[in-house]
């Protein structure tokens, strides 16, 4: 989250770039092959954790994240906040509710 | 934002706002702008969670039809793409036009790959009779990757007309490469989007 005074270009090398695609296809042949378990419930777990991995390395250093300043990372985190407020009060009242009528 | 104070200080008595500012403002425009697009997936998303929990089975079931190895390609296809517009926003930087002109060249063939690949597994879907209107899965994953194929043909959109601008030689010594940088933000994003999308819809465990 480092910010540069003088400079507005950030110049991450060639080689981080290469490590960084390599990693994301090596994940995305983890998240193939750990699909083929049965987990139980913590299938979904499992798929989300190892895909929020790579949105984040996605995010970090291809968008430049790590570069970039407090405001940024805001704009960037805040819509994460309200999707989580979405999904979860969604999915809070799917497992709460109770048949009335059967 | 502190160093963008800064800027504008030392910038204050020359050309207006100054580059840096001008920079910085736009790729904050194009974060705020992402922020929505979330939100926009994030809606099918919470339909997505909402229906696999009421119908666990049915989600089972129908995602054995799809073809995890051609979602496995596109999805390889798509990384590799983010990784060749990040080199090109490097590229960029550098004022290097001619590796940002391949780089950009690259990044709109995978676009165009991820689309024909698409194709082909959306005609398999309607030989064998499956359309949105066959259960719930399969409305989520024509909609979900139809919004998202949408984005992609937008992102090539985009990298069609850097590669315009690299040629009339927009990006050289002096001038600002942001439209490269912002440009490759909204590229990066159908990537996020994607990387959400393909465990959700091809690995039902």
């Amino acid at each position: 989250m480092s910010t540069h005074d003088h400079t507005e270009e950030h110049h991450t090398g060639l080689r981080v770039y290469v490590a960084v695609c390599l990693t994301l296809f090596v994940l995305t042949a983890v998240t193939v092959y750990v699909a083929k378990f049965d987990f139980g419930d913590f299938n979904i777990v499992v798929a989300m954790v190892i895909a929020s991995i790579k949105a984040s390395i996605v995010a970090l250093y291809f968008m430049h994240l790590k570069f970039e300043d407090k405001l940024t990372w805001i704009y960037a985190l805040y819509p994460l906040f309200l999707l989580f407020l979405l999904i979860g009060f969604t999915l809070m009242e799917t497992f709460t509710r109770v048949p009335v009528i059967k | 934002m502190s160093s963008t104070a800064e800027h504008a200080e030392s910038h204050a008595h020359g050309h207006g706002l100054g580059e840096a500012v001008t920079h910085n403002a736009a790729k904050l425009g194009m974060w705020l702008f992402l922020g929505t697009e979330i939100l926009l997936f994030g809606g099918l998303f919470a339909a997505y969670a909402l229906f696999r929990a009421k119908f666990p089975d049915l989600f089972y079931d129908s995602h054995k039809k799809l073809d995890v190895t051609l979602g496995g390609i596109n999805t390889i296809v798509l990384i590799f793409s983010s990784f060749t517009m990040a080199l090109a926003v490097s590229a960029a930087q550098k004022r290097n036009r001619k590796w940002l002109m391949i780089l950009l060249s690259v990044t709109f063939i995978c676009g165009a790959a991820f689309g024909v690949n698409k194709y082909f597994e959306y005609s398999a879907k309607f030989h064998h009779h499956i359309y949105p209107e066959t259960n719930i899965f399969f409305a989520l994953y024509f909609m979900m990757t139809g919004l998202h194929m949408l984005h992609v043909f937008v992102g090539m959109g985009i990298i069609f007309a850097l590669i315009i601008m690299a040629k009339q030689g927009k990006f050289k010594e002096g001038n600002r490469y942001t439209p490269v940088e912002v440009g490759g933000l909204y590229w990066h994003l159908v990537d996020l989007i994607w990387i959400y999308l393909f465990p959700l819809l091809y690995l039902i465990g």
